[in-house]
């Protein structure tokens, strides 16, 4: 793997960062740097200036987040990486840097330090050494999976500790496979051989995570992928026991922190692409749709379909796609349907916005009229002049750099992990076609004389339940991705939701909307816990909805049945609380809507807590239908 | 490299790591004469040497180095 490049006046604006006095400058200074891809030097110089910036500076700008990284052998080495790669993404990390080989202990003896430490992230780094140096080669095949499938049990042992104890979710990281070869290719054939038994060892772990929803951390993919002599050093290994080498520690970090960001709901939800140049070789405004470089033989037209396959992979997984380009739009919908090559095709396109409009006003339109932040948005474009105008006016954009070379686009987008996922649901598979019956919706809507017309038109309807087994995923990924109709921006572990729905004292509930263009899915879930002991109250813990069905009347609908539900229990009332986070505002005046009353004195701005006394609650009018399977 | 530039070289690549610029590396100076270059960071400034340089160091030079001037002599070594 290359050196990354460092930008070569790092030392300068470093240095410019740490002579100002203003905590906010010196910190966004800091983080700007963060975004240049420091190297190995650079970014333990970001991690000790980190240090020199103000708390309150820091709680200004960044989400704190404690995170305890364990290991069986020598850490300390990674924790600089975790620290610039969190500021990188908004979060500064207090890092408890487990002893070595005492991750065992840490985890479940209750006297140790991390136990006041209190960790919401635990990351097990692990190495196979020991475990394989246990293995006789001879061993066969039986012999070496009751091994491996012991030290996986250890392990689901060891994350339920973390669960259960500190709430903590959990990233496992793979095995490396440091080892030399034994037979050579006849490894593969062997069952004690080391990267035999390394490989299985992962697979066993992989299966397990699968079951216990823990994420997995894949540092032996990107061993593959970078090759081991970028992640490994045998000098280190043998003068510090570290087992990931030093100059790995900013790619270690980023991986660690897309995953951590991405069970915060801060991965990216839409890839915006450019068309001439970008989708397709050459300008379809000046060489014609046949004159279009696609495809048919040609390395360059090849390269364009694969960043085309690539996209449509992505909107498979739940990607939305969207497509902004300076051309007649008449002339670049033609493209789409009539040449043979496009592998994405029209209906692929959740938002396809060609005009000859400042591609920075397009973005917001785009990001607006999907109903998703602007923050959301990954942004290629082949032109260095328009990914200049973006960066410069709409920063929370993503914008990769391509290199002047369409071969090496795909690697230049994907390698930002943009779109890095914790869960995969039948709702993300389906979202594609929900964004698709959405602009359908939306024509309908224009066409509709009153919004009453266009309401009762769609023949909405609503399922609803307790969250079970069923709607545990879904529910858990609803709750941790949703950002603007999230009434306390709290997040939860599959493993804690299924906790609260078990308990008899609370309600959970999970709302799934259809209409006659199609299933929208589950796309709320609220959290109602007991108030406290021996209190007929209900509180409304968490509250989220999909922004897919804004406007539908389905939080009223949802309300309703809340109530219902409340009012069959003997609840006497509901609270509420409303905490502002940075992106929930659209729902500031929710609770005031829905007939809730201020209790307790909130600030205009700020949090607020609200009562609503069940009795004294109208339904709410809507044109949601109760009951029936969705079509 | 003449020994000046690659002393110079070490200098601010040590002053990097522990954010140092009071840090002035000579030929006799030992890890002790230098404050908070303890084992670990001595490990980073390998790391980071080598990387400056593209060059490894043998891993008993590595055990062996005394003074600076035993590092650039290594060095040296490489470079002829």
């Amino acid at each position: 793997m290359q050196k990354e490049p460092v930008a070569a006046d790092f030392s300068a604006r470093l240095k410019e960062a740490l002579a100002t006095e203003d905590g906010l400058v010196r910190l966004d200074a800091l983080r700007s740097l963060a975004d240049a891809a420091p190297g190995y030097v650079e970014t333990i110089q970001l991690d000790r200036s980190l240090a020199r910036v103000p708390p309150a500076a820091i709680d200004a700008r960044l989400t704190r987040l404690r995170l305890a990284l364990l290991s069986s052998v020598t850490i300390a080495q990674l924790v600089p990486g975790l620290r610039v790669a969190a500021l990188r993404r908004g979060f500064f990390l207090d890092v408890f840097a487990g002893g070595f080989g005492q991750y065992r202990h840490e985890l479940l003896d209750p006297a140790t330090h991390l136990q006041s430490f209190a960790p919401d992230v635990v990351v097990l780094s692990l190495s196979a050494r020991q475990l394989i140096g246990s293995i006789p080669v001879e061993a066969d095949f039986e012999h070496v999976e009751r091994v491996l499938k012991a030290e996986v049990a250890e392990l689901q042992g060891l994350w339920n500790a973390a669960r259960t104890r500190f709430g903590a979710s959990v990233l496992q990281q793979t095995y490396l496979d440091v080892y030399e070869p034994l037979f050579g290719s006849f490894d593969r054939l062997v069952a004690a051989a080391p990267a035999r038994a390394v490989a299985r060892l992962n697979d066993l772990l992989a299966d397990a995570a699968s079951a216990d929803g823990i994420a997995v951390l894949d540092v032996a993919r990107a061993t593959a992928r970078d090759g081991i002599d970028f992640w490994f050093d045998t000098a280190r290994w043998l003068q510090g026991k570290m087992e990931i080498a030093p100059q790995a520690i900013a790619r270690y970090g980023e991986m660690v922190m897309r995953i951590v960001a991405a069970q915060r709901g801060r991965s990216r939800k839409c890839l915006v692409l450019d068309l001439d140049n970008t989708l397709w070789g050459g300008v379809v405004g000046d060489v014609g749709i046949e004159g279009l470089v696609l495809g048919e033989g040609s390395a360059v037209g090849e390269a364009h379909l694969e960043l085309q396959r690539y996209a449509r992979r992505l909107k498979e997984r739940g990607v939305i796609l969207a497509v902004c380009s300076k051309n007649e739009p008449a002339i670049a919908e033609q493209a789409f349907a009539r040449h043979p090559e496009m592998v994405l095709r029209r209906d692929d396109i959740a938002c396809f916005v060609a005009n000859w409009k400042d591609k920075a006003e397009n973005l917001s339109a785009i990001a607006e009229q999907l109903n998703i932040g602007l923050d959301s948005l990954v942004f290629v474009d082949d032109n260095p002049a328009e990914r200049a105008r973006i960066r410069s006016a709409l920063p929370m954009v993503a914008v990769p750099e391509l290199p002047g070379d369409p071969a090496g686009y795909v690697r230049a987008l994907a390698e930002h992990g943009y779109f890095e996922a914790v869960s995969f649901t039948r709702e993300d598979a389906q979202r594609a076609a929900a964004y698709a019956a959405n602009s359908q919706r939306e024509a309908l809507r224009g066409a509709s004389q009153s919004v009453e017309e266009f309401l009762r038109g769609l023949q909405m309807r609503v399922v609803y339940g307790p969250v079970g087994a069923l709607e545990l995923e879904r529910a858990t990924q609803l709750i941790n991705k949703t950002n603007q109709f999230n009434t306390t921006g709290r997040r939860y572990s599959a493993q804690e939701l299924a906790l609260m729905a078990a308990d008899n004292a609370n309600i959970t509930l999970q709302f799934r909307l259809s209409d006659r263009l199609g299933d929208s899915g589950l796309v709320s879930v609220m959290i109602l816990r007991a108030a406290g002991p021996g209190v007929r109250e209900l509180e409304i813990d968490t509250w989220v909805m999909s922004c897919r069905v804004f406007g539908r009347q389905l939080e009223d609908e949802a309300m309703n049945i809340a109530v219902e539900c409340a009012r069959t229990r003997g609840v006497e009332a509901l609270r509420a609380r409303y905490l502002p986070t940075e992106r929930n505002g659209v729902i500031s005046g929710l609770f005031r809507n829905l007939g809730f009353e201020p209790a307790g004195d909130g600030e205009a701005e700020g949090p607020s807590v609200w009562r609503l006394p069940v009795a004294a609650y109208a339904p709410r009018r809507t044109f949601i239908h109760r009951g029936g399977e969705p079509s | 490299m003449s020994e000046q530039e690659i002393l110079a070289a070490f200098t601010r690549i040590l002053r990097d790591l522990l954010m140092d610029d009071s840090i002035v590396l000579k030929m006799d100076t030992r890890r002790q004469d230098v404050p908070n270059w303890d084992s670990f960071a001595y490990i980073s400034f390998v790391v980071a040497a080598e990387s400056e340089l593209g060059m490894k160091f043998n891993v008993a030079e590595v055990e062996s180095f005394e003074t600076v001037g035993d590092i650039v002599a290594a060095v040296r070594a490489r470079l002829r």
